[in-house]
């Protein structure tokens, strides 16, 4: 379809996505400000930056930060994909409608009343705080994401070419290890990467799930921000910014040129 | 399918001497409360092309996904050369299946997706590429091998399918509606190609499909059913030269059926009143039939000859006015209204061009055919 | 699938999540039946198993609903429910209002402008809210942009005192969920035949009226869901109340977080959150029904 802009579709998607990125440009921009202060140009600068790599206690959440992330999203995955394949391809079995009950949950549950309940539960069983409950926790609410985007991609899935390998002689597992896996990559990938971003950005939960030996970066800006703007943060922002952006619009550009390839390869195999 | 006439007649089925490959044994399929197959007993011999015909829901898939093992009877057993095939697994099994949708397996190539079962066979690996070469050469796809399933055409996929599911040289290749996804006339080459493959390995290929028309030229032999049910197994112009039941006949191809009763009958002979004042139809018929008895008389139009003028020496006559004419190119079909206001199609190859034909609209005509020209079915 | 591997698969995520999820909020419903103590942890009964069943017995004649009559006694608590609620309520219909010509306008663009568009939606999806929420502090603080620019203009002449109020809150909530609004707008905008539109006018509607007779009509799914999307978790959000509200908003998330972190009363706590739960069930099977409905009417 050959469509241009009408006036009110331009005038509202202009606002609305300034509204949407305005914030951001100014946390950006203010991010390179020689003023402490916080809505006076005072120069260019990257002093806040150098600041902010020189001060440890925010290495440090990073680091934790990072670590969490990393360990909470992988067995989140695993976890995740495999509750997917059992709400998808295991049949009936007993407490099936509580099993899809308890990965649904997490996906409306408000971050204070998870975060009050794991903290409740590591008190009751006597597990000491820290790094290692943030993981439980984020890899109990973030499994369920990873879930809920696989389970998306079987819903596709052409369940014939399941029966074809276990037709062609595979085991089920085999089954799934050369012809599942493989096909729904993209989705599991996707799921891991949801999975990790929601470990980095949570505050809430980590906050309970923390003790008092662990602090994550969310917990250190908000800590920090708390009583008012601080261009430290600005700085951090901008390098988190820039590198969820640079990922998201390269992964955009891979799946164009992906689609673009597929498209001119079906209209090669049309034309035989 | 057709028989060269210096060849043996291929029917196993007929030689009581014969072990059927495939045998199954008062099956019944339940889905819940659902019955998919009903008590269905049914032998399939080596070498053949057997066909399960029938509108959809009617069980042949399911019946089908029970010989590749994906389902399994909830009554009766299904033997596969003598042995019973409930416990083993689909990975374990003798046959192989080419799926409706191809089912290929997107992220390989044409020749890994070929490779694929051989790979999890016992085949030493040295003997995998030559086999694999085989597949190509006999699917003429040799040129595709490197290509990925979405780089070729509908037609390429349904051979990369077929390659695929006869590398293993199972003893017993089941097709589900493989040609469906075709378009007409790729259709009507891909199968006479199948037949030529099936001829060439000698493997037993068992179809599904829903298309009349592909399983009388493919087949040996053509199972009819509905509900679950058997209602005709047997060889393709038995299926429809003698039908067993108005379902059957009405299924295959194009046919009158005509209510009646049974006036009398002398030896093969018996007559049929289909309608007041009128002659009774003559017909031929080896099973015994009383007076009175209520039957159909089903008969095929192209047996079905139309004439201006009353035709003499012609076992069945009857008198008519033309209703309707359908021109399709080589033949024409008249819907003829008959006494009663039933309708009675007629069917005559155009061997003369459009102007030289005399039967128009509203013409007063006579149907005439033979004594042995239909079938009397009892209910 | 065979019965061992069956097995192994089918439980290892469900025991994970009835040991991480099912029995974490048991433990929360059975402390919000407890008495506030001070011992650790601060409350009592605790379930002595050494003593047998006379234990479990002493164990469960010792719950009690006192920690919800005193959430139904104490206005902190009331007032806080109604304010979340009414937040919520308010900044849903702003978000839609502000929601629905962007995905109309996203819905109407050229093709080629399409994916461009749903990536700008989708980015700040990745991005992190605490600092998407955190931008704002600087905009709408007595000496931040928003006042500067204003005072610039010279539409007023004294800044505004928006941080730290009500309305700071419900910029935040909208802009924060406005992503949420958008995407289920934009699918069923995007899904509707445009020949339906071309229908209605050749039968003599006007641009206004085919929109207001056939496109709203059958957006209404995706308004449905996104006002959902928005309005759950707005109910029981933390992070714009604490940084944008000061203390002159109340919201239960922020309560409730105090209440455990502040004043240490636990029992109190896990009240709190039962009672937003059971509130926020309402919403939740309403939403899980219209996705039901659409799933159907998708085929």
């Amino acid at each position: 379809m050959n469509r241009r802009f009408s006036w009110f579709n331009a005038t509202s998607l202009t606002l609305g996505f300034a509204f949407l990125y305005l914030p951001i440009l100014i946390l950006v921009l203010f991010s390179f400000n020689a003023s402490k202060l916080v809505a006076v140009w005072g120069g260019f600068s990257t002093k806040w930056y150098v600041e902010l790599i020189h001060d440890q206690a925010f290495l440090d959440a990073a680091w934790v930060t990072l670590k969490v992330a990393v360990v909470s999203s992988t067995v989140a995955t695993v976890l995740g994909t495999m509750a997917a394949y059992v709400l998808m391809r295991a049949g009936r079995f007993l407490g099936r409608t509580l099993f899809s009950g308890m990965i649904y949950a997490p996906l409306v549950m408000p971050d204070v009343i998870m975060g009050l309940a794991f903290l409740l539960l590591f008190i009751s069983i006597g597990l000491d705080r820290g790094i290692f409950t943030i993981m439980l926790a984020h890899t109990t609410f973030t499994m369920c994401y990873v879930s809920v985007v696989v389970s998306s991609r079987l819903v596709t899935f052409d369940r014939s070419l399941e029966e074809a390998a276990l037709d062609l002689g595979c085991t089920p597992f085999d089954a799934f290890r050369s012809v599942t896996l493989p096909i729904i990559a993209p989705a599991v990938i996707s799921g891991w990467l949801l999975a990790f971003t929601l470990s980095l950005d949570d505050l809430v939960i980590a906050s309970f799930a923390a003790g008092p030996s662990a602090t994550t970066l969310p917990m250190k800006v908000f800590s920090s921000v708390r009583l008012g703007v601080n261009p430290e943060i600005n700085a951090l922002s901008t390098i988190m910014i820039s590198i969820v952006t640079v990922g998201v619009i390269s992964a955009s550009l891979f799946t164009k040129r992906q689609i673009a390839r597929a498209r001119a390869d079906e209209q090669a195999a049309a034309r035989g | 399918m057709a028989q060269p006439a210096n060849r043996p007649v291929f029917a196993p089925w007929d030689d009581p001497k014969e072990k059927p490959l495939i045998r199954f044994q008062n099956v019944t399929k339940k889905f819940g409360e659902f019955t998919a197959i009903d008590d269905i007993t049914l032998d399939i011999f080596q070498r053949e092309f057997f066909a399960l015909l029938g509108p959809s829901g009617c069980g042949k898939t399911t019946l089908m996904r029970m010989l590749a093992g994906f389902e399994t009877p909830s009554k009766g057993q299904i033997l596969l050369d003598g042995v019973d095939q409930a416990p083993i697994p689909p990975n374990r099994r003798a046959t192989n299946m080419m799926f409706q949708s191809y089912a290929l397996f997107p992220h390989l190539s044409v020749w890994d997706n070929i490779a694929f079962g051989l790979r999890r066979s016992d085949m030493a690996k040295d003997q995998i590429p030559p086999r694999v070469e085989e597949m190509l050469r006999l699917t003429r796809l040799e040129r595709f091998a490197k290509r990925k399933p979405h780089q070729i055409s509908g037609g390429q996929r349904q051979r990369v399918a077929l390659a695929r599911s006869l590398a293993k040289a199972p003893k017993l290749l089941l097709l589900d509606e493989p040609l469906g996804a075709l378009d007409k006339k790729l259709r009507q080459e891909t199968q006479f190609e199948l037949m030529d493959i099936q001829e060439t390995t000698g493997t037993t290929f068992v179809i599904v499909t829903h298309d009349q028309e592909e399983a009388m030229t493919v087949a040996s032999r053509v199972a009819v059913m509905d509900l679950g049910k058997m209602i005709q197994v047997d060889t393709p112009d038995r299926i429809y030269e003698m039908p067993n039941s108005v379902y059957v006949a009405d299924f295959i191809g194009d046919v009158n059926i005509i209510e009646g009763a049974v006036r009398g009958q002398d030896g093969e002979k018996a007559q049929i009143v289909w309608a007041e004042g009128q002659p009774p139809i003559n017909a031929t018929t080896a099973a015994p039939v009383s007076a009175g008895q209520k039957v159909h008389f089903a008969i095929r139009p192209e047996k079905v000859a139309i004439a201006t003028e009353k035709p003499e020496g012609r076992a069945n006559v009857i008198a008519g006015k033309v209703h309707d004419i359908a021109y399709l190119g080589n033949i024409s079909t008249y819907k003829v209204e008959v006494a009663g206001g039933k309708m009675v199609k007629a069917q005559v190859a155009n061997e003369r061009r459009l102007a030289r034909r005399n039967i128009t609209w509203d013409d007063e005509v006579w149907l005439s055919f033979t004594d042995t020209a239909g079938v009397v079915l009892l209910n | 699938m065979t019965g061992l591997r069956r097995l192994v698969l089918i439980l290892t995520p469900y025991s994970w999540l009835i040991f991480f999820f099912l029995i974490p909020f048991l433990i929360v419903v059975k402390i919000s039946l407890s008495n506030t103590a001070l011992s650790i942890p601060p409350y009592t009964p605790q379930l002595d198993l050494a003593q047998g069943w006379a234990g479990v017995k002493d164990f469960f004649g010792n719950l009690d609903f006192e920690n919800f009559s005193f959430l139904a006694s104490d206005p902190l608590y009331y007032t806080a429910y109604l304010s979340s609620l009414k937040i919520a309520l308010i900044s849903t219909f702003l978000t839609l209002l502000i929601g629905y010509p962007i995905a109309y306008g996203m819905a109407q663009a050229p093709d080629e402008w399409r994916p461009t568009l749903m990536m700008l939606v989708i980015l700040p999806f990745w991005t992190s809210f605490l600092i998407r929420i955190y931008a704002w502090m600087g905009i709408l603080s007595n000496e931040g942009f928003l006042n500067q620019f204003l005072l610039w203009t010279g539409i007023i002449d004294t800044p505004l005192t928006i941080l730290n109020t009500p309305t700071a809150v419900y910029i935040g909530i909208v802009y924060g969920y406005l992503p949420f609004m958008i995407l289920p707008i934009y699918s069923a905008l995007e899904k509707l035949d445009g020949s339906l539109i071309e229908a209605a006018e050749d039968l003599g509607c006007s641009k206004a009226s085919a929109f207001w007779l056939v496109t709203l009509p059958l957006s209404r799914p995706g308004m449905i869901a996104g006002c959902f999307l928005v309005f759950i978790p707005a109910l029981g959000e933390f992070v714009i109340p604490s940084l944008l509200g000061g203390t002159s908003t109340l919201m239960i998330g922020k309560t409730l977080y105090e209440e455990f972190f502040s004043n240490r009363d636990w029992p109190v706590a896990s009240a709190v959150a039962v009672v937003l739960l059971l509130i926020l069930i309402i919403p939740i099977i309403l939403f899980q029904k219209n996705e039901e409905r659409q799933r159907e009417a998708n085929g």
